[in-house]
């Protein structure tokens, strides 16, 4: 054969234009340089068992049950295993005909989504319909999905914060939409405002774009900021007003290491507002296994609940779930027991409450020392990490860096990031990989190295950042500004 | 096709926005887009279609609700689910060694305890310490590698080398969440707009017209020939091809389901060889669906892979783009709702695996427990292992009782007026051909249904077997199918076609010319 068939020019156009910088480029170097030997940080994804956090107890101990249900006609199964999680296991095992290994319901197994809905309902005071919850391998899945819908052609554009999580710029790309930014302000905690929301809304308009949704991120990532009740209500009457689907990507809503503005979700805020606002939105919330305490990336378990959605709309995302036949149902009883989690008075209670009580305190605890370890360099300034799970640092580089960086075809943070990884093993992203204003260049790394080897870990880039500024010293101080 | 809703809390969408509208207008008198509607839903969406859980599914669901809500409201005591390649749903039970080990790795605290002898083989707790250690974070919950789990790929890779007997690379491997994912890969990788299309096979399993649909693209469809035993003759491929090609289509690849799916026949070699020698000559990727690989029910016949034929012409990276799946959902082991699968992909350049790893990326990994699981299927218990025996008995077990039961069931459906069908030489199904007299087509007309569509609804609602009407997998025009599956226990199944058959008789005598 002569030519290839799946030649690189002839591969789908969109699929060629989509990047997802947190597996990109940094992290495929850092992979290099692993299998060379290099002992390397991987701070470049929310991965917490990766670094040595360790799986809830209870959770997995129902797991283990489901995928073996012969061990509960064993006599010694006691020895093992408590009993309540002996009970919750019976109980998945129940809920699905043929349980762990049998497809369900695609939408989800319904004693699950029933278990999130009496989870919202406790959460927010405000009923939830089981029927209106879709489970899915990861809230990615279901973000993919939704978008699908949402996005029909290149005239169609979606408002993402800037910065954002990678999956919603990769995602837009891939389905052949517009990315509409609206930026978030450094100097004011990462904040939103509304005004810049409507003027990106216009702008947009203006080029001929058919705006359809807004999505937020809350606490952000990767900017952590936790949105104030206000301010979900002054995005939730724009988009009522401007007739926008309202995306609330809710997933690090466990982890909040400030007590000014605990979280409040997004559909709570709206069911407060009453009736007719609180019908006259819709309102898509998503939710993960993968973060808070539980940390489980690794089983794909999530959901997204909708709110006022038409009905025949629910039954087209529900036709494109049953091509996919079912999410794996370990992931779904994972997301039962997240929402569901042992209460006082059950015999794995103490237990769960001091694992995870540990974990929470111990992610604030890290929040502080990364956001105080960066704000000691000079050369950079980092709002605190109010929630999520990363720290998002502005690096001010000298203009010899950038001159540097640009001769060796880099982005300046892209370059920043490499060095970083060659001098100390540490595999950050780098804010390109995001979005940030023109000008300012940002990191972004996880807060999840082990809290006892935190100290160190910002030794070492204190130390390569000492080395990077005074190599690239400028004979004056002008360096990159907001 | 409307879904059946709770109105528990009381919320009566209708009236509900009805108001919440008047409020609108009011804030906002210049016109402005709809809600999320039919209408403004991205049509591609619109367009798909997947029969499987279509809506006979979806109404089999409903008369489920209301036996359990009402037994003896309906004439029969039970549901049964013949839609769907479900083994598990319908009482097949999983192989203890793969949950043993999936369990360990799951819950590694239990290789601590002593009790855990006394709960695990010997064999399954030695293979989760050796898959922990090769876990990220030595745990399932950490995101893994984008391609999966090296060490399961390496298994993976393994057992197909010791399949095939030509070697294989882990980094060939890409671990899913199931084979689907995999399949949506490649269709959003090649299809660019309507002007490219893929070769399905017609009867096809609707994933692929789905995906097709989804992703933009047009099936090419080559009809296999029912009077031989579902064969796939090159003389129908290259009409096919030349037809659309004529017609400005840039067909890109080919599909191969072998065994079939609905059709269950399995492939010979030199058939192999020949859909090779085409897919060389007209530039195509192969895209070789194998998820019935280990299902093969015929005797005389044997699995061979696309792969190792193919090599063993002497056919290499060179020539020839091949990407294979397989699935931990089927064989004996129906771990479907474990969600594990894998491509291999050879004979592609650098820069376009760069971009499906890039893909791979976007989504982070596929789950890991799945991932285990794909790599015991490729290496199982071998011969002198504590597992092996108990292993081999409950594997043949179930692959001897879905041989018996493929029999029993094809058997029954050619007993029935008007029905012949062909033997499932292997996969999970019987796909009967069905010949209505006039009255079927023009009632059937009437309300606006395909008659087979027609036909299973009326078998749904006589005898609560839930069966998928052909159409949902295309067949020749003018020609009438439903898909049954083999799965039903072996004892439930006389009953199930005792059922079908009173029912049949009924049917048949109400419309008969």
């Amino acid at each position: 054969m002569a030519h290839k068939v799946m030649d690189p020019d002839s591969l789908n156009a969109n699929v060629k234009k989509t990047v997802y910088a947190v597996r990109g480029e940094l992290y495929l170097r850092a992979s290099e340089l692993q299998k060379e030997g290099k002992k390397i940080i991987f701070t470049n994804v929310g991965n917490p068992h990766a670094l040595g956090q360790k799986p809830l107890t209870f959770p997995r101990q129902v797991m283990a049950l489901c995928q073996a249900p012969f061990l509960m006609d064993d006599p010694h199964v006691g020895l093992l295993f408590p009993s309540d999680a002996i009970a919750r296991a019976k109980k998945y095992l129940a809920m699905n005909t043929g349980g762990v290994g049998a497809y369900s319901d695609s939408r989800g197994v319904p004693g699950v989504r029933q278990e999130v809905a009496d989870f919202i309902l406790e959460r927010d005071g405000h009923p939830s319909d089981p029927e209106t919850i879709f489970l899915t391998d990861g809230a990615s899945k279901g973000v993919q999905q939704v978008l699908n819908a949402l996005i029909r052609n290149e005239k169609d554009g979606i408002l993402v914060p800037i910065p954002q999580y990678p999956l919603y710029s990769a995602t837009i790309t891939l389905l052949g939409g517009t990315l509409v930014p609206y930026y978030l302000s450094e100097e004011a905690n990462w904040g939103l405002d509304v005004t810049e929301l409507r003027k990106s809304i216009i702008a947009a308009r203006r080029k001929g774009i058919t705006v359809r949704g807004l999505v937020f991120i809350n606490p952000g990532n990767p900017t952590g900021q936790c949105l104030s009740e206000t301010n979900l209500r002054d995005l939730i009457e724009l988009c009522i007003k401007e007739r926008l689907v309202l995306m609330a990507d809710e997933v690090y809503q466990q982890n909040i290491y400030q007590d000014e503005r605990p979280f409040i979700s997004a559909k709570k805020v709206l069911m407060d507002m009453g009736r007719p606002t609180s019908s006259a939105l819709e309102l898509i919330s998503f939710h993960s296994v993968s973060k808070g305490f539980v940390g489980e990336c690794g089983q794909r378990g999530g959901y997204f609940e909708m709110t006022n959605f038409h009905p025949q709309t629910v039954d087209e995302l529900y036709k494109v779930a049953s091509i996919s036949l079912s999410p794996n149902v370990n992931g779904q009883i994972l997301m039962g027991l997240m929402v569901k989690p042992p209460r006082p008075g059950d015999v794995s209670y103490p237990l769960y409450a001091a694992e995870s009580q540990a974990i929470l305190k111990s992610l604030r605890a890290r929040a502080h020392i990364m956001t105080d370890g960066f704000n000691d360099c000079q050369n950079i300034v980092c709002n605190f990490t109010e929630g999520a799970m990363y720290s998002f640092p502005q690096v001010k580089l000298p203009k010899a860096a950038i001159s540097a960086a640009q001769k060796a075809g880099k982005t300046p943070d892209v370059f920043y990031c490499l060095r970083l990884l060659e001098a100390t093993g540490i595999s950050t992203v780098p804010g390109s990989g995001f979005g940030q204003k023109d000008g300012t260049f940002h990191i972004r790394t996880t807060i999840l190295p082990a809290e006892k080897d935190m100290p160190k870990i910002m030794e070492s880039f204190k130390k390569f950042n000492e080395d990077f500024m005074r190599q690239f010293a400028d004979s004056n101080t002008i360096t990159s500004r907001l | 096709m409307a879904v059946a809703r709770q109105q528990d809390v009381g919320y009566d969408y209708v009236s509900d926005q009805a108001a919440a509208s008047q409020w609108l207008s009011s804030l906002t008198p210049t016109p402005l887009p709809p809600p999320l509607t039919v209408e403004s839903i991205n049509p591609k969406v619109i367009k798909c279609e997947y029969a499987v859980r279509g809506a006979i599914a979806i109404r089999a669901q409903v008369l489920q609700q209301q036996l359990i809500a009402d037994p003896g409201s309906l004439p029969f005591d039970e549901v049964v689910q013949c839609n769907i390649g479900n083994p598990q749903g319908l009482n097949q039970k999983p192989i203890t060694y793969f949950r043993e080990v999936v369990s360990l790795c799951d819950h590694p605290d239990l290789l601590g305890k002593p009790q855990v002898h006394e709960l695990f083989s010997a064999d399954a707790i030695r293979r989760a310490h050796r898959i922990i250690d090769c876990l990220t974070g030595r745990s399932t919950g950490a995101y893994s590698d984008s391609q999966g789990v090296k060490a399961c790929r390496e298994d993976v890779a393994a057992g197909i080398s010791a399949r095939d007997g030509f070697p294989a690379s882990p980094d060939d491997i890409f671990l899913t969440d199931g084979a689907s994912p995999g399949v949506h890969m490649v269709m959003q990788l090649l299809l660019r707009s309507e002007k490219d299309g893929i070769l399905c096979p017609i009867p096809q399993y609707p994933l692929y017209s789905a995906s097709i649909a989804l992703h933009g693209g047009t099936l090419v469809p080559y009809y296999l020939d029912e009077e031989s035993q579902w064969g796939l003759e090159i003389t129908e491929l290259k009409q096919q091809l030349h037809t659309a090609r004529s017609a400005g289509i840039n067909v890109r690849a080919l599909v191969v389901i072998n065994p079939g799916n609905p059709t269950g026949q399995v492939l010979s070699e030199e058939n192999q060889r020949r859909v090779l020698q085409f897919v060389r000559d007209e530039g195509l990727i192969l895209l070789a669906d194998e998820v019935y690989q280990e299902n093969i029910y015929e005797a005389g016949k044997k699995f061979h892979s696309f792969k190792k034929v193919s090599r063993a012409m002497g056919i290499g990276e060179k020539d020839l783009a091949l990407i294979s799946y397989h699935s931990i959902s089927k064989g004996y082991y129906g771990e479907c709702g474990r969600r594990g699968g894998y491509m291999e992909v050879t004979g592609f350049s650098k820069e376009v695996r760069e971009q499906m790893l890039k893909l791979a990326s976007v989504n982070l990994c596929s789950n890991v427990s799945g991932q285990i699981l794909m790599s015991l299927v490729m290496k199982p218990p071998k011969a002198g292992e504590e597992s092996y025996e108990n292993f081999i008995k409950e594997r043949d077990g179930i692959l001897s009782s879905l041989a018996r039961r493929a029999k029993v069931l094809t058997e029954g459906m050619n007993k029935l007026e008007g029905v012949t069908c062909n033997k499932a030489e292997g996969a999970m199904y019987v796909f009967p051909r069905l010949r209505f007299p006039e009255k079927v087509l023009k009632v059937a007309a009437a309300a606006k249904v395909a008659p087979d569509l027609f036909y299973t609804q009326r078998l749904l609602e006589a005898t609560g077997i839930v069966m998928v009407p052909g159409s949902g997998f295309r067949q020749v025009p003018g020609t009438w199918h439903v898909r049954c599956t083999i799965l039903p226990s072996e004892d439930k199944l006389p009953g199930v076609i005792s059922r079908l058959s009173t029912f049949h008789q009924k049917f048949m005598d109400e419309f008969r010319d």
